[in-house]
Parts: structure tokens; C-alpha cells; sequence
């Protein structure tokens, strides 16, 4: 590519003993959408975090349009034209979207008197490229989804040439997904170049026009993508053939392990969210619920795990009856949950890897003993838990913020599959985690239903319900339309009850 | 582990100790600036301050005397503070271990000294820390920041001291708004004849010890912790937050309220209405000092006793007017905190 808009030579960036970038090479070519591939940690957002000036590289240069630069801050990116969208968001959430957009680029004492014309900019902004955001509405008031085109718009209003995207789908319903890329066509096709990092194959192939895989902080290949199949882009980046299907062995369930008997939940706004649900999960099973994400299913989750109040007649678990006071304390009556969101819920951000892994066990024997922790054993446990999980960190008494995204969603499944629940809640557990690990991650999931668990299971993708579920029920405005078995050939069927139809009324 | 990896983090750790402590010399600076300005010797005066400090062995256990109440609240604090609760009222909570050691040193001073000394320690304790939970029960149960009720809580608790020295236990001859003496079997044995220093100064440095091993080698401080860091992944983990919410103020007032506690029955025999010149307030700049770190407040405590003693004697023999010596803690106050904001950034830049 004789013409470049940027180059990266030789990037080497090491954080103590651990070596993210080990000579890195990347060449994006103006107006495409360049895809980065690699697995869990292989320093896919280290080196994005090194083009928008977050961390300056050990050695290396970087050319932007032509020119050597050396890039000091996000404030320099910014000024260069570059924009990035961060995996885990970096907006403040007590502020408005529009004093997001313009913080820390705008001169302090010209905010205020010349924020209408701020606001003004950003919503001629947001009604050309159709993002509906209100530069008024405070980020904290907003969904994942409009968060995230928040910070697209950031990158837009500062003019952004090239957009860095580090896994924008992971956190997206599939709806949603395949608007945000037919909208980045669109923008690659008035010109902007888009660098897009997401573990979903298919996502490639449909929107890409290169792809670049990163290993072990080497990009070892760029090809174009009319020239190369899933399998293997899968099988460069893991280095082996992965399985695309899962064997789920046949197996007889048994009796009612958990079930729920008109429960009723209300969302932040007051309105009723979930609607007299009613279901069962016997030992044995995985009961996939289904559904458009909004429908539900967050709340369904939180109110099992006892995070908001629900109103129901009965929940049995185990044989035994709970009341809503029991449910804040389910994991000790046998239940493990694996939350939607990792940073909010799932993990304790400046704790060690080690200290996040005891985050329900730290009182039990043997990682306390008499009230006082036991290190040596919790250190020993740690490391037994990121071998068998293959989690990448240079050591557990590392602060788990260090660990790459996928790394940090590993460690929730690891602590809470480890725990051999009697009652396992998982929601989206393969969030953010690349193809080899969401393989292991699901092969886990099934031998603990073989193992005798049973479990609930909530997903937006439908590839992963019909890859784990003995059951599938259908989730639509808060209330379970019917159940299908997992066969292809109904998926048709399930589409309609996600939105709303029944078979009645189809 | 490999050696450049254990050189940065001897170096974090030595920064991270040592930083308050080289923020003093730009303070101490700046303060001699503005004596200047004022027509006062900055020489002079520093020496008196440093004379006052550090001149002699009574000197000397004067600061340690000075550091002990801060040192019980500075852990305290400590303590709510890793658990994000902004417990602004040691003070109230000092006071209200004051009153109630009091009350037990007189109305109960017939008792043996083996016994009266540790009761008078354990009411000061419960008072303190039945009022640092009374404002933990009111965000628990009403959701009322703890920042604004025990703001209140110190009020009341200041009042409640000065109806009492004034009304109901002022002292027999009535001369002054103060309780009589508490019986002679509840002083605190002194160790070091003929200074004051007393065991209660003992007493602090292993309050701040246990404070410690509790909150990075227990279970109970990993509850802590982890409810101050992030309240929903703690109750997701099925940590009751409510219940960590009312233990870490209980710790922290019943921290104070010892501080009281040895106030009276160390230094003052007596309550007053003036019996803390701030310590409670001291103690929140004594706490964040060291990053909430329980075994740092044994040193910043020590930092602050000797400035205010130093500060003391250089408005005696130097005669800097009180303002000044205010200005000047104030200038240790701020550069030491600065200190500990560009600590901050830096090492969080590194890594
Ligand atoms: N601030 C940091 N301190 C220490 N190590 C870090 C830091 N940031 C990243 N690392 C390490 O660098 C490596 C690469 O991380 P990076 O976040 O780039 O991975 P990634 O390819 O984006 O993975 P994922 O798909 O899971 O997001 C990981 O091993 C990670 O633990
Ligand atoms: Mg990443």
C-alpha cells in the first residue's frame, strides 16, 4: 500500500513484565474499514490506546497522513483527527451529552456562554447521521447503545478522519449491531477510515474490507477479506482449527431445580418490566430465554439475584421456598450468577485479580480462616483458576483494570462456574470474549449441566441459546410467549415471538 | 517476580510515604514568604517552632501527646473512608466518647482502677461509636448523606456538652462552665515522669495497628473494601452493604469517642466546652494524608501534633500572631495534599 493515511513500524510497548506490543506493524489505507482480530489480551486496545495518545509506546513510530507524529495525549489525537470509541465507555456520567463532547477541548470559561451553540452543532450532527442523541439528556439517563453513539458523535463533531472502534457490537443488541454497520459503511463511503476490533467473524466478513490479526502483540497477517473465510481468520488468530459447533451430549433432566411462580418486576422508571413470569429449570438442563434485549430480561436477572425488589408467590430453590430476603443472599444458598455487566456488577475494579476471584468465598474456609484471609492460599487458588481458564495477566496480585476486557469477563465465569452451583444464572456470558475462549466458556457451561446444574441462561444471541439450550423460551415486553425446543428449523417460529407474534396471531 | 518489577514498586512505595513529608519544605517556604511580608524574622520564627517541637524530651512527648487523639480519629477515619463513607463528624463523635467518659469517671468513681480505667476506655468507645451509627442508621434507613448528619450530629453533640458543663454537671463551686474532676481512679497511668506522655499514646499506636491488620488482613476488611469501592458488585456478591455501612462508622466513631475518652481521663481529668480545639476535622487532613492507610496515620498523625505544638511555641517566643501560624499549617495542609494529588496522577499514569 503505497498510500497509507496511517502506519505504525515497529511498535514495542511492555506494562512491567508484561509484553503487550512486541513489534507491531499496521498500514490502514483511507476510506476503508480495517478490522483487528486476535484474541483476549493479544493487545488489540493497547495498541488503538497508543494511536489515540493514551499510552506512548516503549519504541516505534507512527506516520498519520504522511508525516511522523508523535501523538502525547487524546488531546493531540483529537487535534490530529482521529476519534476513538473505548471498550469499556470514558463518559462522564453526571454531565450532559453535550458538555461530554466538548470536555477537556474547549476552552474552560467559553463553555458555558457558548454551549447553545454547542448544543445547536451537535443536534444538526445527530439529525444528519440519524443518531437521535439530545445534546441535553445527561449521560447517565442513557442506554448502553445511546452511550455509545455518544462517543461516535464526540469523534464526528471534532471532525474525526479516522475512527478507532474497540468493540462496539460486544455490548450491542443484534439490532442495534447491524445498525452501527451499515451506518460505518456509510461513513467509510464519504471518505472516513474506520479501524474496527470486534471477536465476531461474521461482523468481518460483512463490513470489512482488510483485516489485520493480532497475536501474542505481533500482527502476524493482513488480508483482504474477499480473499478469506471465517474458519480461517479463526484459525490464524488462535493458532488451531476452533470448533464451530458445540457437542452437547443428549442427557435426561431431572427433578425442578429452580422454579418461579408470577413474579413481577418494575424497571428505574417504575413501569412494569417483567410481567407474571413464570418458569422452571430442572437439574440437568439449560433453559435459554430469548428475546430482543429491552424486553425484560435485565430486570428478570436482577431480581433473581436480589438487586431489585420483585414481587412474586413463590420462588423454590432446592426444594426450598424464598422470600425476597433470601435472594440477596442466593450464592449462599447454592446459586451462582454471571452478570450482564462486568465492570458495574461482576467485578471489583481496583481489587487484585486475586481479591476479585474470593468475591463470594472470602469467608469460607479455606481462603479465611478464623476472620483473618489466608493469601497464600487464595494466591494458589488465583493461579489454578487463570491456568485452567487460560486468562492472560502477569500475576493475580495484579489490579484486575490491567487485564484486557475479555481477560476480565473470564475471570467472573471462572469464579462462578468454579463455585459447581446447584443454580447457575448466566446473562451474555461470552461478552467481549474471542472465539477460542467463548468455545471453552460454552463447553464449560455444558459440563456443568452434565454435572447435574441447571441452568438459566439469557442471551440476545440466538447463535449461543441454540448452541446451549435444551429449552428455549421466549422473552417479549416482560412476559415468556412459549417455548421451542432448539431446532433449526424453528428458528422462523422464534423470530416471530420475539416480536410479539404468536402462533395464533402469525 | 523479576528485579525491575520489584525496584518500581520499591520505589511507589517509598514515593508514596515519603511524598507528604517532601511537601513540608515548599510549605514551610511559602510561610516564610509571608512572615516576611509581615515584618517577622522567618528564621527566628521557625526555630522557635522547631525549638518547640523537638528542643527536649518533654518537648518532644508534648507532640506525641498532641498526635494521640488525632492518631485515634485519623484510623478511624481511615476506616469509614475506605468504605466511601464521608464521615465529617469526629468531632460530635469525640465529644460524645468525652461526655460519656466523664459521666462514668464521676457518677461511677467509687470503683477499683483496674476496673474504672477500662470502663471509662469502653463508655468513651460506645458513646462515639453509638453516634457515628446513629448517622449510618439515617442513610441506611432514609437515605440522608452521612456528610450532611454528621455535620449536624457535631452540633448537637457540641450543645449537648455545654448544657451539661453549664447545667446539670457543673462543677461544685460553680466557677466555670466545667465539670468537677473525675475520680482520681480513672486517670491513665503516666509512663514517663515527669512529662505527661500517658499509655493512652500506647493505646493509639495499637488501635492503629489492629485498625490495620483489620481492614487488609481480615475478611471484615475485605467487606469493607470492597462495599466502599463498588456498592453493587458487593451486594451482587451478596455483601449486605447496609450492614458494612453501619460497622464501618461504628469502627470509626467508636475510634473518636475513644479519642475523648482518653482526652478526659489523660489530659484533662475534667469535661469542658472547648475540650477539642478540632481535632475531628484535623483528623479527616490526617487520614487522606496517607491515602486512608491506617499505619501512615500513625505518621501523619505524629506530623500534625508536632506542627501544632511547634506552632504554639513559635506564637509564645517568636510572637507570630495566630493568624500567621494558621496560614502557615494551612500551607503544610494544602502543599501536602497537592503533593498527594500529583502522587496520584503520576503513578496512575505509569501504569
Ligand atoms: N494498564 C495496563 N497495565 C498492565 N498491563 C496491561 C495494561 N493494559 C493492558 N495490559 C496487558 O496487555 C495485554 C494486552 O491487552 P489489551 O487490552 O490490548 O488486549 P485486547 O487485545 O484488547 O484484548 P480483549 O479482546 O480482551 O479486549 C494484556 O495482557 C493486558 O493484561
Ligand atoms: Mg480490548
Amino acid at each position: 500500500m503505497k498510500d497509507c493515511i496511517v502506519r505504525m513500524e515497529n511498535i514495542v510497548k511492555s506494562f512491567g513484565s508484561v509484553r503487550a506490543s512486541r513489534g507491531v506493524n499496521l498500514e490502514v489505507c483511507p476510506g476503508e474499514i480495517h478490522c483487528l482480530l486476535g484474541e483476549n489480551g493479544a493487545g488489540k486496545t493497547v495498541l488503538m490506546s497508543i494511536l489515540y495518545g493514551l499510552y506512548q509506546p516503549d519504541s516505534g513510530d507512527i506516520y498519520y497522513k504522511n508525516k511522523k507524529i508523535t501523538i502525547g495525549s487524546p488531546k493531540d489525537a483529537i487535534n490530529l483527527r482521529i476519534g476513538m470509541v473505548h471498550q469499556h465507555f470514558m463518559l462522564v456520567p453526571t454531565l450532559t451529552v453535550a458538555e461530554n463532547i466538548v470536555l477537556g477541548q474547549y476552552p474552560a470559561w467559553k463553555v458555558l456562554s457558548d454551549m447553545p451553540a454547542i448544543q445547536e452543532k451537535i443536534y444538526q450532527l445527530s439529525k444528519e447521521f440519524d443518531l437521535n442523541v439530545h445534546p441535553e439528556a445527561l449521560v447517565q439517563d442513557l442506554s448502553v447503545g445511546e452511550q455509545q453513539r455518544v462517543e461516535i458523535l464526540k469523534a464526528l463533531y471534532h471532525g474525526a478522519d479516522l475512527l478507532v472502534l474497540d468493540e462496539p457490537t460486544a455490548v450491542l443488541t443484534p439490532q442495534e449491531s447491524e445498525h452501527l454497520l451499515s451506518f460505518l459503511r456509510e461513513l467509510a463511503d464519504k471518505g472516513l477510515t474506520i479501524l474496527f476490533i470486534t471477536h465476531k467473524l461474521e461482523e468481518v466478513m460483512q463490513v470489512s474490507d482488510r483485516v489485520t490479526i493480532l497475536r501474542d502483540g505481533k500482527a502476524i497477517a493482513t488480508v483482504n477479506t474477499s480473499e478469506t473465510n471465517p474458519r480461517e481468520l479463526a484459525r490464524m488468530m488462535v493458532g488451531r482449527d476452533v470448533l464451530m459447533e458445540l457437542m452437547k451430549k443428549e442427557g435426561e433432566s431431572g427433578e425442578v431445580i429452580f422454579s418461579v411462580r408470577n413474579l413481577n418486576v418494575k424497571d428505574e422508571k417504575g413501569l412494569p418490566a417483567v410481567k407474571n413470569l413464570s418458569l422452571e429449570v430442572r437439574e440437568r438442563e439449560v433453559v435459554g430465554i430469548a428475546g430482543v434485549s429491552g424486553n425484560g430480561q435485565t430486570e428478570l436477572a436482577l431480581a433473581l439475584a436480589g438487586l431489585v425488589e420483585s414481587q412474586f408467590d413463590e420462588i423454590i430453590l432446592n426444594k426450598h421456598s424464598l422470600t425476597q430476603k433470601d435472594l440477596s443472599r442466593l450464592n449462599h444458598l447454592g446459586m451462582a450468577h454471571i452478570p450482564e455487566d462486568r465492570q458495574k456488577m461482576g467485578l471489583i475494579l481496583p481489587f487484585s485479580v486475586s481479591e476479585n476471584f474470593i468475591a463470594e468465598t472470602y469467608r469460607n474456609e479455606p481462603f479465611s480462616k478464623k476472620g483473618f484471609l489466608q493469601f497464600r492460599t487464595i494466591k494458589d487458588y488465583s493461579n489454578m483458576l487463570v491456568k485452567k481458564f487460560s486468562i492472560r495477566v502477569g500475576d493475580v496480585d495484579e489490579a484486575i483494570a490491567n487485564l484486557s476486557g475479555g481477560n476480565q469477563q473470564k475471570v467472573v465465569v471462572a469464579r462462578e462456574l468454579d463455585r459447581r452451583p446447584k443454580f447457575l444464572l448466566v446473562n451474555q456470558p461470552t461478552r467481549g470474549i474471542d472465539i477460542g475462549a467463548t468455545e471453552f466458556v460454552r463447553q464449560q457451561i455444558l459440563a456443568e449441566r452434565d454435572a447435574g446444574s441447571a441452568i438459566l441462561l439469557i442471551s440476545t444471541d440466538l447463535e449461543e441459546i441454540f448452541a446451549l439450550s435444551d429449552r428455549i423460551l421466549v422473552m417479549y415486553e416482560g412476559r415468556i410467549m412459549g417455548e421451542v425446543p432448539p431446532d433449526h428449523n424453528r428458528v422462523e417460529e422464534i423470530g416471530l415471538m420475539m416480536a410479539g407474534k404468536t402462533e395464533a396471531t402469525a | 517476580m523479576d528485579w525491575a518489577n520489584l525496584r518500581t514498586r520499591l520505589t511507589k512505595m517509598l514515593r508514596s510515604v515519603w511524598s507528604p513529608f517532601a511537601a513540608i519544605p515548599i510549605a514551610l517556604l511559602l510561610g516564610a514568604l509571608v512572615l516576611l511580608a509581615a515584618g517577622y524574622n522567618p528564621i527566628t520564627a521557625y526555630e522557635a517552632m522547631w525549638q518547640g517541637a523537638f528542643k527536649d524530651r518533654t518537648a518532644f512527648t508534648e507532640v506525641l501527646i498532641k498526635a494521640t487523639p488525632l492518631m485515634f480519629i485519623g484510623v478511624g477515619l481511615a476506616v469509614a473512608f475506605k468504605c466511601s463513607i464521608w464521615n465529617i463528624g469526629a468531632e460530635g463523635q469525640f465529644y460524645a466518647g468525652a461526655v460519656m467518659a466523664t459521666v462514668t469517671g464521676i457518677y461511677l468513681g467509687d470503683l477499683p482502677r483496674l476496673i474504672l480505667i477500662p470502663l471509662v476506655l469502653i463508655m468513651g468507645t460506645a458513646g462515639g461509636a453509638l453516634w457515628g451509627m446513629l448517622a449510618a442508621y439515617l442513610k441506611n434507613r432514609f437515605g440522608a448523606s452521612e456528610v450532611v448528619t454528621t455535620i449536624m450530629l457535631n452540633y448537637v453533640a457540641i450543645y449537648i456538652t455545654g448544657y451539661l458543663v453549664t447545667g446539670p454537671m457543673i462543677e461544685t463551686k460553680g466557677l466555670f462552665p466545667q465539670t468537677p474532676k473525675i475520680s482520681e481512679a480513672a486517670w491513665l497511668p503516666r509512663f514517663l515522669p515527669p512529662t505527661r506522655l500517658h499509655i493512652g499514646f500506647i493505646i493509639a499506636v495499637l488501635v492503629a495497628v489492629l485498625l490495620y491488620i483489620l481492614i487488609f488482613k481480615t475478611s471484615i476488611g475485605y467487606t469493607i473494601r470492597a462495599v466502599g469501592i463498588n456498592p453493587i458488585a458487593a451486594r451482587y456478591a451478596g455483601i449486605n452493604v447496609k450492614r458494612n455501612i453501619l460497622l464501618a462508622m461504628g469502627i470509626s466513631g467508636g475510634a473518636a469517642g475513644l479519642a475523648g475518652a482518653v482526652e478526659v481521663s489523660a489530659i484533662s481529668y475534667r469535661l469542658y466546652q472547648l475540650i477539642s480545639p478540632g481535632f475531628g476535622f484535623d483528623g479527616i487532613a490526617v487520614a487522606l494524608l496517607v491515602n486512608n492507610n491506617p499505619l501512615g496515620v500513625i505518621f501523619s498523625s505524629f506530623l500534625f501534633g508536632a506542627l501544632r505544638s511547634g506552632a504554639e511555641v513559635m506564637m509564645m517566643t517568636a510572637k507570630v500572631p495566630s493568624v500567621l501560624v494558621s496560614l502557615i499549617q494551612g500551607f503544610v495542609i494544602l502543599s501536602v495534599v497537592a503533593f498527594g494529588v500529583y502522587r496520584v496522577t503520576t503513578v496512575e499514569k505509569e501504569e
